[in-house]
């Protein structure tokens, strides 16, 4: 059953070449037997080595990639049910529903006015679930061209038939697009989407799911996408806890295949919610109606917490930052290298106009409090970071009063000694910033 | 090959802690809320059972709301001045608790005394017939001098009060057993805090069963996640056997909302975020269903629409009992 990883370098070239993306052969092996990389994602592994792995050497749960080039969506190879226990992989893509009947123009705008700049990350609506309302696969087929060129995005191409879904299979399959067909696939959608090499979407019920994808399998289809089809919320969540955790705690391959759901609910605000839910527990790819921002953003930034890795913190370089072109008589403001608060107080900042340095004090990528309470963000370490940035040098005599976070008022007292300067406690919010700076800095300074 | 069965067992179950006590029970109230009791992780019906729905409450603050962020102001500030007026109002909008915050009794807030504050309590509880969450000023010194006589005026209605913490803890434990209130211990985003807590509240009396944990929040996208994976990692332990963590969640999540400018932004400074009278409500109410998610069976919230909307949400998810 189970290779080691020892049994799998010995299958390997052991060149190191480096081209997996891990520097040597054993590292590779480790991931492999780890179930993180399959072994064909080594390029020069040979033939009679893949089939001596056989399939005990493919992570359970299958990856599946929707579209081409730079924002091709690679979906599923997922190893764990909580993300404490390692982390989870490969971001579930947020598509947005498309008639080929729309106006085709405002729906693209649509989707890329769905971008947003987060944390120092983009975030968006990155696949269209494009629907053959017209009934026409010839108009299915132009629409999705349309999207695939002027958009970059991935498709998933829904009809009611193989047939409709044919001329855009065929016509368009170096994009790849995703065939779902309604409560499918059917012989003709499996024969289709196997001479094409797409992936498709194996709708209905566990039972159903579990003998089609084997099906398909045997029909050569090798990347599928499961679906539940329209149940209730509750029944969807469990839909995709049950295919995940047959995947990974049973190695039970029919249903290792990463999960489309859509959110359902005709009422927009419920609608968004049940997105959130699903993003958080393993779905694949979630399909939203809704295409006003109040709605997607809170499920687009759902995706990006629950993606995080858990080990790593996410922060910023530990350095004086320069914003706006400052001078000598600029505001040196203090705050902790975790993304989240620098990016916050760097909004605030270059929404301010005010040209200022941002001081990112090593906090190890925690925020204010709890680098305060966990001894990392105290007057000594802002003294520290202070003088190894020398960033008192390039201030003027008058000007070196560092503002400190408001959360942390308690320590301005004890840092002044430590200083020998002034301190300037700032609003609680960086969203106080602006008005600070643009009124009350000039005072303190005057 | 059928589908394998991926059912799990689990040895421990989630206390179920009821708040509030009727007129039978020796207080006034007119219902009682029971959180916890599940046998397994969130909405898992076909493996585990599902006693009892989440439950939320809606703040009421002793200083009012004039810092709240205007969305939530909208509904609220007529009746904010009021006490009273604002806790009658949280049962018509949907509340399952009233959750008196005592802000006021801060020193920096007024200083209201301790006197004040049992009056305050004992007003709210005159106003509604829905059980009662109290939760001090969150300063150690304050909390001592105001949560006993509160705990006294309340005595008989099995009120929920907060928060006992891990450098602060004795004067409330004494008071909610001296007067039998349920007791909310809080511990920072971790799970052996909360433990050590709990051991702490058991030695001095406190029964595990009478204690609701809250291990601080953040809004959605504004350090939820990691709450989210120590409630998460809470409740796989407590299920797993672990009595010291076995207890329901509570998150007073209302006030972090008012500092995500997603969910607080006005139109003219953020088009690209969308309506702000939906984007706020809304925000609050993804954070909740995010920690439903998790675990988290108690929510504390400001505004009454994201109650709504977190409620018609439960409604669609949460396992029929
Ligand atoms: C998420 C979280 C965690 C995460 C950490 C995530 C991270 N990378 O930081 C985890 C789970 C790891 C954690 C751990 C701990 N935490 Co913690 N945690 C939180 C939580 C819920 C949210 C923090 C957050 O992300 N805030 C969002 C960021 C953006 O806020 P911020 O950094 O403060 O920045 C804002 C402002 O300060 C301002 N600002 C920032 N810089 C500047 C600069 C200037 C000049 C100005 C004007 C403004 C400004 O702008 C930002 C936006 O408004 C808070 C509770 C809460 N709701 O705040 C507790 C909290 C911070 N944690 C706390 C504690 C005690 C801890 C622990 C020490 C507990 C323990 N186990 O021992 C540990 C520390 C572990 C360690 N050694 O690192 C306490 C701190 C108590 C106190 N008052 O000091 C808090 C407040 C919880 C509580 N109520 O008790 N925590
Ligand atoms: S690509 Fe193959 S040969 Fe090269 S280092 Fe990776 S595993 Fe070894």
């Amino acid at each position: 059953m189970a290779l080691t990883g020892l049994d799998i370098y010995k299958l390997l070239p052991r060149t190191n070449c480096g081209d997996c993306g891990v520097p040597t052969c054993l590292a590779f092996a480790m991931k492999v037997a780890a179930k993180q990389a399959a072994l064909d994602e080594c390029p020069h592994v040979s033939e009679e080595s893949q089939e001596a792995a056989g399939a005990a050497s493919q992570p359970p749960q299958k990856l599946v990639t929707i579209g081409s080039g730079d924002r091709a969506l690679k979906i599923g190879n997922e190893t764990v049910m909580f993300r404490h226990d390692e982390r989870f992989h490969h971001p579930c893509g947020i598509a947005l529903l498309v008639n080929d009947t729309d106006d085709l123009d405002a729906r693209m705008e649509t989707v890329r006015s769905l971008s947003f700049e987060r944390i120092g990350q983009i975030i968006d609506v990155d696949t269209v679930a494009l629907n053959c309302a017209s009934g026409d696969g010839e108009k299915l087929q132009e629409a999705a061209g349309r999207i695939q060129t002027e958009l970059s995005l991935p498709v998933v191409l829904i009809a009611d038939s193989a047939d409709k879904l044919r001329p855009a299979a065929e016509g368009l399959s170096d994009g790849r697009p995703l065939l779902w067909e309604r409560g499918g696939p059917s012989d003709a959608l499996v024969e289709l989407a196997a001479s094409a090499k797409l992936p498709v979407v194996v709708e209905g019920d566990l039972e159903k799911c579990d003998a089609d994808t084997q099906k398909a399998k045997g029909a050569g289809v090798e990347e599928m996408v499961l679906c539940p089809g329209e149940v209730s919320p509750l029944e969807t969540l469990q839909f995709l806890t049950v295919t995940r955790r047959a995947t990974l705690r049973r190695t039970y391959r029919p249903l290792g295949y990463p999960v489309l759901v859509r959110a359902w609910a005709q009422d927009p605000v419920q609608q968004s919610l049940e997105g959130c839910h699903y993003v958080d527990k393993y779905a694949g790819i979630v399909v939203l109606e809704v295409d006003s921002p109040e709605y997607v953003l809170p499920v687009l930034v759902t995706r990006q917490g629950i993606y995080i890795d858990p080990q790593v913190p996410v922060q910023v370089e530990a350095k004086v930052h320069e914003i706006n072109n400052p001078t000598e008589t600029s505001p040196l403001i203090v705050t902790t290298n975790f993304s989240l608060t620098y990016y916050s107080v760097l909004g605030e900042v270059e929404a301010s106009r005010v040209p200022a340095r941002i001081l990112t004090v090593d906090t190890k990528g925690t925020s204010v409090l709890t680098a305060w309470a966990a001894d990392e963000f105290g007057p000594e370490q802002i003294k520290d970071a202070i003088e190894k940035s020398g960033v008192f040098d390039q201030l003027g005599e008058g000007y070196r009063k560092p503002i400190i976070p408001g959360l942390v008022a308690v320590i301005s007292g004890e840092l002044r000694e430590e200083l020998e300067q002034e301190v300037i406690v700032g609003p609680k919010e960086a969203s106080g910033l602006g008005r600070f700076l643009n009124n009350e800095w000039p005072k303190l300074v005057g | 090959m059928p589908v394998p069965d991926v059912k799990e067992k689990f040895s421990g179950v989630v206390h179920a802690v009821t708040i509030g006590a009727t007129s039978e029970q020796g207080g006034s109230r007119t219902r009682t809320v029971t959180i916890g009791g599940e046998t397994g992780l969130p909405m898992l019906s076909f493996e585990a059972e599902y006693p009892h729905r989440p439950a939320f409450a809606l703040e009421v603050n002793t200083a009012g709301a004039d810092d709240w962020h205007s969305q939530a102001r909208k509904h609220v500030g007529e009746v904010a001045a009021d006490l009273e007026k604002w806790a009658a109002r949280c049962e018509e909008w949907g509340a399952d608790l009233v959750c008196l915050h005592l802000d006021a009794a801060h020193p920096d807030l007024g200083g209201r005394s301790p006197e004040e504050c049992a009056d305050d309590v004992k007003r709210v509880l005159g106003a509604t017939g829905l059980p009662l969450i109290v939760w001090g000023a969150d300063v150690d010194e304050v909390d001592n001098n105001v949560l006993p006589k509160c705990t006294q005026a309340a005595a008989g209605e099995n009120c929920l009060f907060g928060t006992a913490k891990e450098a602060n803890y004795r004067t409330l434990a004494a008071s909610c057993l001296a007067d039998s209130h349920k007791i909310i211990a809080e511990a920072p985003s971790d799970i052996n805090l909360s433990k050590q807590l709990h051991i702490l509240l058991g030695d001095v009396g406190v029964n595990v069963q009478n204690i609701v944990m809250h291990p601080t929040c953040g809004a959605l996208g504004f350090g939820m996640v990691y709450i989210y994976t120590t409630i998460e990692r809470g409740r796989i332990a407590a299920l797993g056997g672990d009595v010291l963590m076995q207890q329901p969640v509570v998150v007073n999540m209302g006030k972090e909302i008012g500092r995500v400018k997603e969910a607080t932004s006005p139109d003219e400074d953020a088009p690209q975020w969308g309506k702000l009278d939906v984007r706020a409500p809304l925000w609050e109410a993804a954070t909740a269903v995010g920690y439903m998610e998790a675990g988290a069976e108690l929510f504390i919230m400001r505004n009454p629409e994201a109650l709504q909307q977190a409620k018609t949400a439960v409604e669609a998810l949460w396992p029929k009992a």
